[in-house]
């Protein structure tokens, strides 16, 4: 099955116009995953939304790969309402620069989805109309979804496991 | 009480005045609604007619200013306990806490950041129920010990005159 990343409508259509761009192309259990150059993203975002129809921007999230470089890598989910398919757009952001452009230039539910990004992993989205805190309270310090935050919070001593 | 019934006949009982205040205190307990994970849906369960908490007096209250109990029930996260604070504090006096479940009395299986570890960390606790999520019964049984506790409380007419404070038992 390693062909169906080949033939994969979007694939070829990225690989005709923005070769450069292009990381890395992978293909698991049927899902298509293409790695670009976060430079590149809205360019390539604006290309499959109005030439290839993926129209419905369904989910935008980021790992976190600590102690690696570049660290972070955003997520971005599409799908085709007409043509009924998806492809996943990967995009590397390293801890010296967070910042990628913001996706609400071309979807609308890029806002909450950024902001929820933004939130959990301090990823800056430049030209996003309202980033700010959407699940944590306002007050809050830190990023809580990045590896190198304690898991019990920043003022409690970490559990050692059992002690009896 | 060292007072002679015999003259008063059958349909006179004699008490004090704290009994009296504590009887009805115990007897009316008005839970403010509010519930905050899946204990709240246990917690409606016991005030459904097949637990009925009616019959103990108690009628959940949609306002803090008409409720004397809050029953915390479920996961309190560090952004919801302003909100319960300020809930809490619009009641007016007396007023009791039931931490319910796991979670309000611990944290719970949330040790994490988001998760406050015990609502006593902020407000103060009279009766804690365990259970993830307790049953009925048991929420019956916390709801039957906050009653007992009522009932020792002293000093409960006189600090509603204004004389002194109200004095509740040692644990």
């Amino acid at each position: 099955m390693t062909n169906m990343a080949e033939n994969n409508r979007a694939v070829i259509g990225l690989k005709g116009k923005f070769a450069s761009s292009l990381l890395e192309i992978k293909e698991f259990r049927g899902e298509v995953t293409v790695t670009v150059k976060k430079e590149d993203i809205i360019a390539i975002c604006k290309y499959l939304k109005e030439e290839l129809g993926y129209n419905m921007l369904t989910d935008v999230t980021a790992v976190d790969y600590y102690g690696k470089a570049p660290r972070f890598m955003l997520v971005y989910n599409l799908y085709s309402i007409p043509a009924k398919d998806r492809i996943r757009i990967k995009a590397p952001v390293d801890e010296s620069d967070t910042s990628i452009a913001s996706a609400t230039c071309l979807w609308n539910s890029a806002n909450f989805l950024e902001r929820e990004v933004f939130d959990l992993f301090g990823i800056n989205f430049t030209g996003h109309p309202d980033q700010r805190r959407i699940l944590m309270a306002d007050d809050w310090v830190g990023h809580p979804l990045r590896k190198d935050y304690p898991l019990q919070g920043p003022d409690r001593e970490p559990y050692k496991g059992r002690l009896s | 009480m060292g007072v002679d019934q015999q003259p008063l006949g059958d349909n006179i009982i004699t008490t004090s005045l704290d009994g009296l205040v504590n009887w009805a205190r115990k007897s009316s307990i008005w839970p403010m609604t509010f519930g905050l994970a899946c204990c709240a849906i246990e917690m409606m369960a016991t005030g459904a007619s097949h637990h009925d908490l009616d019959r103990f007096g108690i009628i959940f209250r949609a306002s803090p200013r008409q409720s004397d109990c809050i029953i915390i029930a479920g996961t309190v996260t560090k952004k919801m306990l302003p909100v319960i604070k300020t809930v809490y504090e619009q009641m007016p006096e007396p007023k009791w806490v039931v931490a319910m479940g796991a979670c309000a009395c611990s944290g719970g299986i949330f040790d994490t950041y988001s998760v406050v570890q015990g609502i006593d960390e902020a407000l103060p606790v009279d009766v804690y129920i365990p259970g993830c999520p307790p049953r009925p019964e048991a929420l019956l049984f916390g709801l039957m010990k906050l009653q007992d506790k009522i009932m020792k409380e002293r000093n409960s007419f006189g600090s509603s005159i204004g004389l002194g404070e109200r004095l509740e038992p040692a644990a």
